[in-house]
């Protein structure tokens, strides 16, 4: 692994921010209304239940839910940007391993959600006078675990646009709304009928979901839930890794790396 | 004494349908510039492809530096480079931040000072805070070219570099590569279908023909070897659909 390589491909990635402003909307805009319509809600059904803290837990759920759509989508946009360019093989003839080139896809997402966890809080603070990092500590663990389960996600599915092309481009943009509804997000897990309840149990995200809530309620952060999500984490992220080590294998033995140019 | 820089045997590249090489074996010498002929798709981008290790060979070898690809590619990438019309840098980026962010993923010291040191060469330093979209395609050839000379590459691959070109464009480009070829001793890797364009530049040319190496040599002694000039003996050889395609049946040419 070599720093300076990786440092080449968060700058190219960080240099579309900077000039061009207009892309910013996807990192700040968005969040921010996002945040503002699930804000309003909140403090309605808040009245309704005479639930003081409905705002701060739908607003913590909606931030954790944030960072980890944003890093996946930050990893599988990259991609797609550099299909785009028609840089690709550009960058492939330089010496960077897939192994730098994926750790720097994943460390530009994680600058990117650290903006969009400042701001968040920074508008839920204004707005709602919620303090969303109020939650402390267990926001770390919490907030990590979704972190990695973002980076397998999104790796995930850039082997998939390997394998498929640019028609795969769409997943890139869907999933995390696909897997929203899965995830225990803005409730418990309960809700799901059972039978899809033990199935969601193999997502890192219901573990991750469930642990906010408890926090929410004024219990200690459950530590067996934060377990399972750091061990799935570990299943899907090596599956993702190997994953895509092998589309990109596929990509040199059947030309796509020169294909996705045109 | 010449010294090969890349050994090809028996390269051999199957796509599903299609054999676009067809066991080819070369070397090339150090200093030397070899031109890479062939009608479209005679397997030229394939062959270059494999060179750099973007497309994994079907049998064969290939050694670079005496060195093997793709098993070595991290240091023979290092020490080379490659340009085309067909890849772009981030067009949405200025040309400078472009040629920074390749200086990082060649760890190039002192990228700044190199940057600007080329850009006189290429005669770019005025377009170095222009995003790259806004150039024409004269311009944008030279920057790339540029780029593929960050890391002092000893081997230049270029998949026909004066393609997109307007004849005086082309001419510039031309001469810059045959300059820093002297200056600097570079081998360089070439291909294209302009015959005047191979005649002025290469020391030999291999004439590539639906995977096959057909004929090998300096310029002249091609011409000798087939009479008249390269430029008939190409069109002859692009007419020629009699000659049935290397493996499978028929009309699987590319579009
Ligand atoms: N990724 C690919 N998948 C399938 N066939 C390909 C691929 N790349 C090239 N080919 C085929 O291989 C042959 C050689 O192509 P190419 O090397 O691009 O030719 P050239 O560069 O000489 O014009 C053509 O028939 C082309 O259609
Ligand atoms: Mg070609």
């Amino acid at each position: 692994m070599n720093l300076t390589r990786i440092s080449g491909i968060i700058f190219r990635h960080l240099a579309v921010y900077r000039s061009n402003l207009a892309r910013l909307n996807e990192i700040l805009l968005w969040p921010f209304f996002e945040l503002l319509l699930w804000g309003f809600f909140g403090q309605y059904v808040g009245r309704l239940s005479a639930l003081g803290f409905v705002v701060a837990m739908l607003l913590g759920a909606l931030l954790l839910w944030t960072v980890f759509s944003r890093v996946q989508q930050s990893i599988s946009i990259s991609f797609l940007m550099e299909l785009w360019s028609r840089n690709m093989m550009n960058v492939f003839i330089t010496p960077i391993s897939i192994a730098e080139y994926l750790t720097g896809l994943m460390v530009v997402g994680l600058i990117k959600v650290a903006f969009v966890t400042l701001l968040m809080s920074t508008v839920a603070w204004l707005f709602y006078s919620v303090n969303l990092l109020a939650i402390g500590l267990p926001l770390v663990p919490l907030a990590a675990a979704l972190i990695l389960f973002a980076w397998a996600i999104g790796t995930f599915i850039v082997g998939i646009v390997l394998r498929f092309g640019q028609g795969a481009e769409s997943i890139a943009w869907m999933f995390a709304f696909f897997l929203q509804p899965f995830g225990a997000v803005f409730f418990p897990l309960s809700i799901y009928p059972s039978w899809l309840q033990s199935i969601l149990w193999w997502i890192p995200l219901p573990h991750i979901f469930e642990a906010l809530r408890a926090v929410f309620a004024g219990q200690s952060l459950p530590l067996q839930h934060v377990a399972w999500a750091y061990g799935l984490n570990a299943v899907y992220l090596l599956a993702a890794f190997m994953f895509f080590g092998m589309m990109f294998e596929k990509a040199r033995e059947k030309g796509f790396l020169l294909k996705l140019q045109e | 004494m010449p010294e090969p820089v890349i050994e090809v045997r028996d390269l051999r590249k199957v796509f599903a349908k299609t054999v676009a090489v067809d066991g080819i074996s070369f070397s090339v010498q150090k200093g030397e510039i070899l031109g890479f002929l062939g009608p479209n798709g005679a397997g030229k981008t394939t062959t270059i492809a494999m060179l750099l290790g973007l497309l994994t060979p079907t049998s064969g070898t290939i050694s670079i530096f005496g060195k093997s690809m793709p098993k070595d590619r991290q240091h023979i990438l290092q020490r080379v480079n490659f340009s085309s019309p067909y890849t772009n840098m981030p067009y949405g980026l200025p040309v400078m931040t472009n040629l920074k962010i390749f200086s990082r993923l060649y760890t190039i010291p002192n990228a700044a000072q190199k940057i600007s040191a080329l850009a006189e060469t290429f005669g770019v330093a005025h377009l170095l805070k222009r995003r790259t979209m806004t150039l024409s395609s004269g311009e944008t050839a030279r920057v790339n070219l540029l780029k593929a000379f960050l890391n002092d590459p000893e081997i230049l691959f270029l998949d026909e570099p004066t393609a997109s070109l307007d004849p005086e464009a082309a001419d510039t480009v031309r001469s810059l590569l045959l300059k820093l070829q002297k200056e600097r001793g570079l081998t360089i890797f070439y291909t294209s279908h302009n015959m005047q364009e191979v005649e002025r530049l290469s020391h030999r040319i291999i004439f590539l023909h639906r995977g096959k190496v057909i004929a090998e040599g300096t310029p002249e002694s091609v011409r000798k070897q087939h009479g008249g000039s390269l430029e008939e003996f190409f069109i002859a050889l692009a007419r020629s659909e009699t000659t049935p395609p290397a493996a499978h049946s028929g009309h699987e040419e590319a579009p």
